[in-house]
């Protein structure tokens, strides 16, 4: 019963990390039909800024996480901006391979910048593990969890509060129609490339004190977001959630009670279980591109 | 309609073309090398990717012996030149990189590659070239069975788990937990852990691994912390490692935990942090040089290896870099009046006794290729910080 | 247009006759094998990405599954290679047709993230069944290739016997491609829904094309272990499958040409980047955004296009009005 515990806290630990880089590639997908095959690498990007600001050059966490949300953002800002908005003609899979080309570019850009080794940060706040019937969670994945739901929380009333959140979704329902009633449709996919950046480098922010940030941690993490927003429903926010947390849980009950070897194997079977039975996510089932 | 009918015509001559600029371009880096004067020494490394934390202090290793060597006015009079071409990790591009290496640069010899599969990969081209190899990686498959063409200078795990399993065996722990990466290094570990356990009188009671990028390892740990085990052997290189280090303190398992000689660098405490305190490890005698008995015949050339490394290149020194250094002033010594002649520097290599080189004192011979006995590795302890020789 | 295709055909074998006997250096043959086996995984990827229009982000598991058959067969059961190639491409074959019944029916990203899902359950098969594998250290000792006295061992017969078969794959492909068949799953390509209208059929289409792939992926798996003689699970991993992918879309989807060319380029870039060294993963990166920004159609046709665009400048200079 103790181990089901500790399996379970593990899982939520990963799975509230993975829900968060789901959360970017949804919000991304929504309002632009993209998979973003580099968010993985902007969520390396918000560690490694994470470990310069805070880590080396000692500014207040507050600040430093605000400041590694701007430049990341910005980073994704200038990647719209002359990566995606100069193609022609923007057919998804030519997109896809420019993002697979952006990740492999900004990957070699951290690895000049960072070098080759790995980083590791000090948790946000220096508090002895939580115990509960004798299975342990680390303060800092309290940290993840509530931050990730805060998330969420804040990007559902941002969509249904806000006119610019309405603005985006009618965007991302057409662009076309949305241009039509005065929505600066343009500006939109540009803020939708923007806030997802910015979520990807709180993903990787939060996650920086419990493992190690190098230039090339990216690629798994985004691999899994991506598997997470899938399983969930790609473009629902609550579906990135539900399935980035059940991903986490499901490998960490595959180590516990099937064997670590087969762990990534075990996820992957009951995903494709899952896309086999519901097509179309957990949640939403939004008519995808094709190539 | 004319028109349309010699578009795809048109089509084919822009790939004709194209494809011709392609081997063009290629041809075009392909200028033969002139020197006859100078010996030519190729290095095969994962400088970047994955394995980069082995391959790119080798390839700095490297070209500091060569250096030396070069200085000290080379090889019968001929300068070493070396060529070095990067894997990242890929056993594709390390084929590709020994197919250029042998039929391009005409190296009469190679150091590396950097890890297990890539050095698997090449070792059949190098024994139909007949050109002696030294790798650097550490599975013992490289060397059982001996390969004529191939040697390695690099500890093989088989010395690391015995330096470990000795240790417990003097502390009398009874009952391992293992969890190891799932790569090749990992890989290679759990066999000789699993092997060696009968030997040492130690059982297995469970045997866990972790993704090489995995950045939680509580739940394989607490699986292992179930099966009570005397203590937990941790086989993986960084960052993993400092990972299942944090998550061992997080979790309060309190039986000692053993870490294996990939993540002996100083950078495996830094990643720890405090969750690095009482860990052992085997290592090469690189990182504990200070602490060495003066007596030691490796202390030397230790100290000379890291006091011309950091000089050069103004970085603490790693506990990889060694072997290819080794490799190189093992090849340059078994070069000296061979003239060129790969089959002599072969027998030269496997001839050569009391090298003492960083990682240890090789005496290669027919059977074996690696050359090092079990004084290759000492234990230590990680104690405030800092590494502490275990008696 | 119906003479076309043999003219190709003979400018490609002059190509490959040309090259074969103009180049010495053994390590140019290594590396145009490499293209070739490269070449055989984007003609048969390009087959399902361009013309049926579906992805597959799982495609190097096949490519392994090829490797692997072959290799356990020869190395460990003593088979001929000969004999493995057939069970390489059938069992690749029947594991295509198993996974794509039910992974067909989803579409889109879906479809990818279906078929990741299978390439990454490959991946795991090959790193952990060790007993059969040889875990993640790889398999050794495949025997190389031998017809009767001729053994494939040097540089250039292989070369010969790599673009031979991609010969034979490039003639399959375009009688394909002009079959019924071929306008069929271009109808399905342009839109499944009025194909399935008009009376195609279209799951038992895609899956047909779906197991074509698969088989020259195999195929492409089998010639790569008797060529390297040693393969290990990192070469047929997540990456090596985006890598297929790219191919494809960077030298032109629905083009066999195009296919080639994808091949070329992605093969040899990274030998012209060594020079960059520190820098080569950011100029590659670069390279890649920057081809798909400028020429979203693919390498082929977007060459095809500015080739023609020079044509017509001429044609409207030199006073040729009226030109179509």
């Amino acid at each position: 019963m103790q181990e089901v515990l500790q399996y379970l806290f593990s899982g939520l630990t990963n799975g509230a990390i993975y829900a968060v880089i789901a959360v970017g590639f949804s919000m991304l997908y929504s309002a632009t039909d993209l998979i973003n095959f580099a968010h993985g690498e902007f969520v390396m990007l918000g560690s490694l800024f994470l470990v310069t600001l805070w880590g080396a050059w000692q500014i207040p966490l507050p600040i430093a996480f605000l400041l590694t949300v701007a430049c990341v953002a910005l980073t994704g800002l200038l990647f719209e901006r002359f990566a995606i908005r100069t193609v022609r003609k923007p057919q998804p899979i030519v997109l896809v391979i420019i993002t697979v080309g952006a990740s492999i570019f900004l990957r070699g850009v951290a690895m000049i910048l960072w070098g080759k080794d790995a980083y590791s940060l000090p948790p946000f706040s220096n508090q002895p593990p939580l115990e509960l019937a004798g299975a342990t969670l680390l303060i800092q994945s309290v940290w993840i969890i509530v931050i990730s739901l805060l998330l969420v929380f804040g990007l559902h009333l941002f969509y249904r509060r806000t006119l610019t959140g309405k603005a985006m979704q009618a965007t991302a329902i057409s662009k076309r129609a949305a241009w039509i009633t005065g929505i600066p449709a343009g500006l939109m996919v540009l803020l939708a490339f923007v806030m997802s950046t910015g979520v990807g480098a709180v993903a990787g922010m939060i996650i920086a004190p419990v493992t190690m940030c190098s230039y090339d941690m990216g690629t798994l993490l985004g691999l899994k977001g991506f598997c997470a927003a899938m399983l969930g429903g790609i473009g629902s926010l609550w579906g990135a959630l539900l399935g980035g947390i059940l991903l986490g849980v499901l490998e960490a009950l595959g180590v516990g009670l099937i064997s670590s070897a087969l762990k990534d194997g075990v996820a992957f079977i009951l995903l494709l279980l899952i896309l086999y039975f519901r097509p179309g996510g957990l949640i939403g089932a939004a008519e995808s591109a094709r190539f | 309609m004319k028109q349309r009918q010699s578009l795809p015509r048109k089509a084919m001559w822009i790939t004709i073309l194209t494809l011709t600029g392609c081997l063009i371009g290629t041809s075009l880096f392909a200028l033969p090398a002139l020197a006859e004067e100078k010996y030519t020494i190729g290095g095969i490394f994962a400088v970047t990717g994955r394995a980069s934390f082995l391959g790119d202090p080798e390839k700095r290793s490297m070209e500091l012996a060569a250096e030396e060597v070069n200085k000290n006015g080379g090889i019968d009079g001929k300068m070493v030149e070396t060529v070095i071409y990067d894997t990242e990790g890929d056993p594709t591009k390390a084929v590709m990189g020994v197919s250029k290496l042998l039929n391009k640069d005409r190296a009469i010899t190679i150091i590396g590659p950097s890890t297990t599969p890539t050095t698997l990969a090449v070792m059949p081209m190098a024994e139909r070239a007949e050109t002696p190899l030294i790798s650097c990686a550490a599975g013992n498959k490289i060397t059982q069975p001996v390969k004529p063409w191939v040697f390695k200078t690099a500890q093989s795990d088989i010395l690391a788990v015995a330096a470990i399993y000795q240790h417990m065996k003097e502390k009398g722990i009874k009952k391992v937990g293992l969890l190891t990466v799932s790569n090749a290094f990992g890989e290679s570990g759990r066999e000789q852990l699993r092997e060696q356990a009968d030997q040492f009188g130690i059982q297995v009671v469970q045997d866990e691994n972790f993704g090489a990028k995995d950045t939680d390892m509580t739940a394989q740990l607490t699986k292992i912390r179930s099966a009570d085990p005397d203590a937990i052997v941790c086989w993986g290189t960084n960052p993993g490692p400092a990972v299942v280090a944090k998550n061992v303190q997080q979790l309060k398992i309190e039986v000692p935990l053993y870490q294996s000689h990939g993540v002996a660098s100083p950078k495996f405490i830094e990643l720890a942090g405090d969750s690095a305190e009482g860990i052992y490890l085997p290592t090469g005698k690189i990182l504990v040089a200070d602490l060495l008995p003066d007596s030691d015949p490796q202390k030397p050339v230790l100290k000379e290896y890291i006091q011309k490394y950091t000089e050069k290149y103004k970085m603490p020194v790693s506990g990889f870099g060694g072997y290819a250094y080794d490799a190189m002033k093992i090849l340059a010594r078994a070069m000296e009046g061979a003239g060129g002649d790969k089959a002599k520097i072969r027998e030269n290599l496997e001839t050569m006794k009391e090298y003492v080189g960083v990682s240890g004192a090789f005496n290669f011979t027919k059977e074996d290729h690696n050359g090092l006995g079990p004084d290759a590795f000492v234990m230590v302890q990680i104690r405030n910080g800092n590494w502490k020789l275990v008696e | 247009m119906r003479r076309l295709p043999p003219i190709g055909h003979i400018i490609f074998i002059l190509a490959v006759l040309l090259t074969g006997f103009l180049i010495e250096n053994t390590y140019y043959f290594q590396l145009l094998v490499f293209v070739g086996i490269h070449t055989l995984l984007a003609l048969g990827l390009n087959m399902l990405m361009g013309y049926a229009g579906q992805i597959s982000l799982g495609h190097a598991a096949f490519y392994g599954i090829g490797a692997y058959t072959t290799a356990i067969l020869t190395a460990t059961y003593g088979f001929s290679p000969w004999a493995a190639l057939p069970c390489a491409v059938l069992l690749a074959s029947a594991v295509a047709y198993v996974v794509g019944l039910p992974t067909l029916k989803l579409s889109g990203y879906y479809l990818g993230m279906g078929t990741l899902g299978f390439g990454m359950i490959g991946f795991i098969v090959f790193r952990e069944w060790s007993s059969l594998t040889g875990g993640s250290s790889g398999f050794v000792g495949i025997p190389p290739l031998e017809i009767g006295p001729v053994s494939f061992y040097s540089g250039r017969s292989y070369f010969f016997l790599v673009w031979t078969v991609v010969l034979g794959i490039i003639i399959l492909c375009r009688r394909l491609i002009d079959s019924r068949t071929g306008r069929a799953l271009r109808s399905i390509h342009d839109s499944e829904k009025a194909s399935r209208a008009i009376g195609v059929d279209t799951m038992a289409l895609k899956l047909r094309v779906f197991v074509f792939s698969a088989a020259v992926a195999a195929l492409a798996g089998f010639l790569y272990a008797h060529f390297v003689t040693f393969i290990s699970p990192g070469t047929f991993d997540f990456l090596a499958s985006v890598r297929m992918v790219t191919m494809v879309v960077i030298g032109g989807m629905a083009s066999v040409w195009g296919a080639l060319l994808g091949a070329f380029l992605l093969t040899l870039l990274p030998e012209w980047l060594h020079a960059f060294s520190e820098f080569e993963m950011v100029v590659y990166g670069l390279i890649l955004m920057g081809v798909m920004i400028v020429l979203p159609r693919g390498l082929f046709r977007g060459l095809l296009d500015v080739f023609e665009g020079a044509r017509e400048q001429t044609a409207k200079r030199s006073g040729g009005v009226n030109g179509r």
